[in-house]
């Protein structure tokens, strides 16, 4: 859970904790983006503004990059309002605040961190409401009630919106405990809302970061290395210049130069005519048969323990064994990189579809040497995240772009190219894989050694009790196996690293879950059979800061296969798969059907099973489910990033082809009801589907593949 | 820069461009009209999609200077107020997620429509399958445009259990 855990751990511990935010009241005088309170208007937290209009404005403090946020997390601050969801309820979007907390948008935590925020911020507003209305009534506080964005008396008839009631409510203490809900009294949680966004998002109105226009604007592009690690040696750009619209040829840092146009096509032009001599660097050579070869020698070194039970060396048993190879990735979200900025007037403002606005402000700070509360962040619809925007790189580039050209706003635009080529990549890695089996043909040892190289560990991040803090808190393992070890050999590259939807869930549970069928087919067990076997006994299991209930794992998979009808006969040529997966406080299961045509899958239906707690839109977790699964099988049959002289191979969406829906099996999206906190739902269906595409083929075809993607 | 006539959503717009600059940053850059994405600029994920004539046409890799007197439709001259049957369609299907590919999925569509009124399930997905979704939202899409054409959508099965 790095991307959310990560600025704790910068910042030294749950300081930044989502927990405080209710504690921290907007100033009368303005705050940095939280609402203040103004005449008449009544803002008794940075969450929420509601105006003698009636309007209830709710501010997100998270980044909307599809999963729906910006309608889900203000659901949770209406229900315990009792705002007229969705008449009254208006939404502004939160740039880097003091006010909010970590607003890091990732690990699937938005709302699983946010669910008690804001649910303590409506109450406590209602509360006050009640009160201002109890008060102008002379009436018992208790005998009032917030409804449909009135509060209403019933003994004596009387009804007061919440916006007649704004002002007097701004004058009412702010309880320091406010009541929550029971959900059986829920009206706007649960329900199949729309969400918010989706009109602007079918007439071209809705705002991505590209979309930004600011007077006069320049548009710029950068000529980048070519090679990992390449440098500017020289640039002549007198042909460049002689484009017309182009307007600065400048250096940006050491390895890049760039453009800056009128618009930009003539971007473009000018970088297409400019002439740079650039130095390879030291990863000229760099191939990927290098890359894999040094995994495979890593491969025989002790790794540093991620979780271990029993005794893996002393157990006996019959020895299963097999390595799984998986590729470089690209997060190739379809808005590539952008911001927009403007230094002026000793500050610098940026508008950014990002999922990190506070490391934006803190990293332009340091790059243009400005105390950081002279960065001003506006954070814009994003068009696609997946992890990329995790990454500020592109932010700060175009700031030090805007820098060259002081009181001119600047677009620093990527172009596909320089997404595919020059972004962060989700490392590849080798899983080798042990097993013994008693005489029943159950496992009773089990051993994973990952090697590859950290995400964090690559960035400098602080290491976790010797671990990546990425692989410490995602090498969940929750069958209880007597002995298990799960280890990591840590490799380093040159290659950039990042995180990627779902990080290394989709690697160790590719490696786990595809696995564990070939420890069912060994020991002649229905790959049902064997999961449901092991996870017979309800357990906690405690790993990091998660704790984990095999019940829930195992109901998911039992409705995963039920749904899908597991055991009952298919269509002739037709096979099944399954797997789960547990990450992000998620539970996740799937079976995928297939037929082979020659030798390459084709999907049928895929039928996915979650447990995420309590549903807060099912809407829009039917939409994640579907999302995560075709980012799984776009990956599983297809994703794959190679380097050769030092190269990206890859470049646009021909040689990195996500799924299009000539490809796309029937998806049946199921839940479990539950009564639990709401947890992750961006990432979880991602792991299960590539192991359970794998089991299918082997199904098909008696014949394991152990490498992805498994169309080459 | 040469001056080019266009017609855009039904009006005359003037514009002084290099003769090869792709009718999408025409759209964008200079008639400061957005909705009209950019996601690969080599036809290949259909984010740019337009209609000129009533042909759908990736606006990344067709010139100014081929335009020419041709009627240009975005996204926002598909209707004034979101009532294309499309977008209606869209909105009931709730289908964006991040959003960011949709103008051009709803602008394959209509021209989908245009041709097949009442598509078979082939022509649907011949229709859509050169416009990317990184979200993932096919399933919607298909249902969504099965709405727009009055024909009823199979059900997916899903839900809470
Ligand atoms: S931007 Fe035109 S097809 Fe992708
Ligand atoms: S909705 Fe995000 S790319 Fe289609």
């Amino acid at each position: 859970m790095s991307p959310v855990s990560r600025r704790e751990l910068l910042l030294g511990g749950a300081a930044a904790g989502a927990g405080l935010v209710i504690g921290v009241y907007a100033s009368k005088f303005g705050s940095v983006t939280g609402f203040s309170a103004g005449h008449e208007a009544f803002s008794p937290n940075a969450y929420l503004r509601i105006l003698p209009d009636n309007t209830v404005t709710i501010m997100v403090a998270r980044s909307e990059m599809g999963q729906g946020v910006r309608t889900a997390l203000p659901m949770i601050l209406a229900e315990e309002l009792g705002a007229d969801w969705p008449t009254q309820v208006r939404i502004e979007q939160a740039g880097a605040s003091t006010l909010f907390g970590d607003q890091t948008t990732g690990g699937s935590f938005s709302i699983h961190s946010l669910w008690d925020p804001m649910r303590k911020a409506g109450a406590q507003a209602r509360e006050m409401l009640l009160a201002a209305a109890a008060q102008r009534w002379s009436v018992p506080a208790g005998e009032c009630k917030a409804e449909k964005g009135a509060v209403s008396h019933e003994k004596s008839k009387r009804s007061a919106t919440f916006g007649e009631l704004a002002d007097a409510a701004g004058r009412m203490p702010a309880p320091s405990e406010a009541p929550l809900k029971r959900p059986e009294e829920y009206k706007i949680v649960g329900t199949h809302a729309a969400r918010l966004d989706t009109p602007s998002k079918i007439d071209g109105s809705a705002q991505f970061g590209i979309d930004v226009r600011v007077e006069n604007m320049k548009h710029a592009l950068l000529a980048r290395t070519p090679t990992i690690g390449g440098k500017v040696v020289s640039f002549d750009d007198s042909d460049a210049k002689k484009v017309e619209g182009v307007r600065l040829v400048s250096k940006i840092g050491d390895s890049a130069v760039a453009v800056i146009a009128d618009s930009v096509w003539a971007a473009m032009e000018g970088r297409r005519a400019l002439k740079v001599t650039w130095d390879d660097g030291p990863n000229k050579n760099l191939g990927m048969a290098a890359i894999w070869d040094g995994l495979k020698q890593a491969s025989s070194k002790k790794g540093a323990p991620l979780y271990s039970t029993g005794d893996f060396a002393k157990a006996s048993g019959r020895m299963v064994e097999a390595t799984y190879q998986l590729p470089l990735l690209a997060h190739a979200p379809m808005e590539p990189g952008n911001t927009t900025a403007v230094v002026q007037h000793g500050g610098c403002e940026l508008w950014s579809p990002t999922q990190v606005p506070q490391d934006v402000r803190d990293s332009v700070a340091i790059a243009l040497g400005l105390p950081s509360d002279k960065v001003k962040v506006n954070v814009t619809l994003l068009g696609g995240g997946f992890g990329r925007r995790l990454e500020h790189d592109y932010a700060v580039e175009a700031a030090l772009v805007a820098n060259s050209m002081p009181g001119t706003a600047v677009q620093t635009l990527w172009t596909r190219e320089d997404d595919m080529q020059h972004s962060p990549y989700r490392p590849m890695s080798l899983h080798v894989m042990s097993a013994k089996l008693d005489g029943a043909g159950w496992p009773v040892a089990f051993q994973h050694k990952i090697i590859g190289p950290g995400i964090s560990t690559q960035k400098g991040f602080p290491l976790m009790g010797g671990l990546d803090p990425d692989l410490a808190s995602e090498a969940a393992f929750l069958y209880p196996i007597p002995n298990v070890t799960i280890e990591h050999v840590a490799t380093e590259t040159p290659v950039p690293l990042g995180w990627l939807r779902s990080v290394w869930g989709m690697q160790i549970g590719l490696a786990t879950e595809a696995f564990l069928d070939e420890v069912a087919a060994a020991g002649g067990k229905d790959p049902l059979d064997l999961r449901l076997h092991l996870l017979r006994e309800d357990r906690e299991i405690h790993i990091g800061d998660d704790h984990w209930q095999t019940a829930r794992l195992r109901e998911v998979i039992k409705l995963a296969a039920e749904k899908s009808g597991w055991g009952k006969p298919l269509p002739a040529g037709v096979y099944r798969g399954i797997a789960c997966w547990a990450c992000f406080s998620t539970y996740s299961a799937e079976v995928v059907e297939l037929s082979m045509e020659g030798d390459l899958p084709k999907v049928h239906r895929v039928v996915a099973a979650i447990d995420c707690g309590t549903v807060v839109n099912p809407n829009i977790v039917d939409q994640q489910m579907h999302s995560g699964v075709v980012f799984g099988m776009s990956a599983a049959l297809r994703g794959k990033i190679t380097i050769e002289g030092g190269r990206v191979q890859q470049a646009n969406f021909d040689d990195y082809e996500p799924l299009r829906m000539n490809e796309f099996p029937k998806i049946e999206a199921y839940w479990v009801k539950s009564g639990e906190a709401p947890t992750g739902i961006g990432e979880p269906t991602v792991p299960p589907l590539a192991p359970a595409l794998l089991n299918a083929m082997y199904a098909a075809t008696k014949k394991r593949v152990r490498a992805v993607p498994v169309m080459g | 820069m040469p001056d080019f006539s266009l017609n855009v959503n039904g009006s005359d717009r003037k514009v002084s461009v290099a003769a090869n600059t792709p009718l999408l940053w025409v759209l964008r850059d200079t008639l400061a009209m957005t909705g009209t994405k950019f996601g690969c600029g080599a036809g290949l994920c259909g984010a740019c999609s337009v209609h000129v004539e009533g042909e759908l046409v990736r606006s990344c890799s067709v010139a100014i200077s081929e335009i020419g007197s041709k009627k240009v439709t975005t996204i926002e001259g598909l209707s004034a107020d979101r009532s294309h049957p499309l977008q209606k369609a869209w909105i009931a299907e709730d289908v964006p997620q991040c959003g960011y590919c949709q103008s051009g999925q709803i602008m394959a569509a209509a021209a989908l429509l245009a041709k097949s009124p009442s598509p078979t399930e082939e022509e649907l997905t011949a229709g859509m399958s050169r416009n990317l979704c990184r979200c993932g939202t096919y399933d919607r899409i298909r249902k969504a445009i099965h709405r727009a054409a009055g024909q009823p959508a199979a059900a997916n099965g899903g839900g809470a259990q």
